[in-house]
């Protein structure tokens, strides 16, 4: 189809040469990785953000350092820290064991490792978004003989999503693009995947600018289903402004 | 530890034989790429937020192109993607700036800042009460005295909060730089990795300077909203 689109265009002289299947692979791991990013960053941001408002010091000592620590390093620098002394410490670990080596998967250790970056970014924004549900609700609940779990689940949790959602939706765009950074840690995402068949066929600019041309697909579909979400979640309130 | 840090102290800070490197490289990224993007992107912010669409779309189009692409796929368009193209190695002109990685570097970055700026910008702009700029133009103020004098101060000012995110973010994004061969910080932690195999050292090292420019510049952020945004504070 997009041969035939290049062709409609005139830009015949640029072809997928043969390079279509793998980009849609890059594609479909760019999109994996970062839902199973999201995935363990708001597992993480929701026990942050609990950790966080605990009266317990225990509890909220660390997870404010674990937020200001990770949101103060770059991405990339804990992404290689991460990624490298991974591999170094199990292999001391297995040596020291007399196991045999255990490579890490790359795949596994970039969920892993930008999961817990972004996680930190979660934390905030539900620690934000619970605050800002009204404490009558929680009193309310509390009146009704709600336990702690059905509390959370009912009353604080589709509050929250309200105030969380331009959070959730502007974290989810940054981790979109934080997984380009992943080639650079060598997993065949969607840039590396570009880079090569660029590489090969002496295209690197159309290739290059494809792949852009994907990302921007990617985060306007996203955008589109965010708004779609706010509109869910805003379900009987109303907005003074706007 | 102490090795590491007595070898590579000075690549890390600021210069490596005769180049300039690590921090001093960071900084000179960000504020080049800063300053132009800060630049640009006041003239675009009015523009973003004028009436007349043949403006305003221009503006629009830019800002969901580089906010919507990853700044490391920019940067290797920028770096190797023009590059590749034999019309721009033909032009002499052209091939001199690109050929050079730091002009790349800070071209991307600049036109990605510039794009998240400006949508700053705008935002204070629209943002803009009414009743200040019917004052102005009852006054008289029209055209761009309005925006120089009413407008832009008051838009600048109420924009310092998301402009100091942003500053915060682009220090961050600029460790790709390395990967176009830019000697920044994390350049350094990756030689100093490769060559002494003290990885969560070197990096560690990195990621602890990192954070120390990032709390100054939170800190400078602060006193800067001090000064300039303290009639926002809550009512006495």
């Amino acid at each position: 189809m997009l041969e035939k689109l290049l062709q409609i265009l005139g830009l015949s002289g640029f072809s997928l040469k043969g390079f279509g299947p793998l980009l849609l692979q890059g594609s479909w791991m760019t999109i994996k990785l970062s839902f199973l990013c999201l995935l363990v960053s708001v597992v993480l941001g929701l026990i942050g953000a609990s950790a966080k408002l605990s009266k317990l010091a225990l509890l909220r000592i660390p997870a404010q350092a674990y937020t200001t620590l990770i949101r103060g390093v770059p991405d990339l620098v804990l992404m290689l820290l991460i990624y490298y002394s991974l591999q170094t410490w199990l292999t001391s670990l297995t040596e020291a064991l007399g196991w045999e080596y255990i490579e890490i998967n790359p795949f596994g250790a970039g969920v892993i490792t930008l999961g817990f970056i972004y996680g930190a970014y979660f934390t905030e924004t539900f620690r934000g978004a619970i605050l800002a549900v009204p404490r009558g609700q929680m009193e309310a609940a509390t009146a009704y003989g709600l336990s702690r779990a059905q509390r959370f689940r009912f009353v604080v949790f589709p509050q929250m999503m309200r105030f969380a959602l331009p959070g959730i939706g502007n974290n989810w765009m940054v981790i979109l693009k934080a997984t380009a950074l992943v080639s650079i840690i060598g997993l065949a995402d969607l840039v590396k995947v570009a880079q090569d068949a660029g590489k090969s066929s002496y295209q690197l600019f159309f290739f290059l600018v494809l792949a852009a041309l994907i990302y921007l697909l990617i985060t306007t579909v996203s955008n589109y289903v965010l708004h779609r979400l706010q509109i869910l979640y805003a379900a009987g309130t109303r907005e003074a402004v706007r | 530890m102490i090795e590491l840090l007595q070898q590579y102290w000075q690549p890390f800070l600021f210069r490596d034989g005769n180049h300039i490197t690590g921090l001093a490289m960071t900084l000179w990224l960000l504020s080049a790429s800063l300053f132009f993007g800060f630049m640009m992107s006041i003239p675009l912010s009015i523009a973003r937020v004028s009436t007349n669409a043949l403006v305003r779309w221009p503006v629009q189009f830019y800002t969901y192109l580089f906010r919507g692409t990853p700044l490391y796929i920019q940067l290797l368009i920028c770096y190797t993607g023009i590059y590749s193209i034999a019309a721009v190695r033909a032009q002499p002109m052209l091939d001199a700036f690109f050929r050079d990685a730091l002009n790349c570097t800070i071209l991307a970055f600049t036109l990605s800042t510039c794009a998240y700026t400006t949508e700053i910008f705008a935002g204070a702009i629209r943002s803009m009460n009414h009743g200040e700029v019917e004052a102005a133009k009852a006054y008289g103020l029209r055209g761009w005295k309005l925006y120089a004098y009413i407008i832009m101060p008051s838009a600048l000012r109420r924009s310092l909060p998301n402009y100091s995110n942003e500053v915060i973010l682009m220090l961050h994004a600029t460790t790709v730089a390395f990967t176009a061969t830019v000697p920044d910080i994390l350049k350094v932690a990756r030689d100093a990795n490769s060559a002494t195999f003290m990885t969560f050292q070197s990096f560690g090292v990195a990621a602890v300077i990192y954070l120390a420019v990032t709390f100054s510049l939170v800190g400078l952020f602060r006193l800067a909203e001090r000064r300039w945004l303290s009639f926002l504070g809550p009512a006495h």
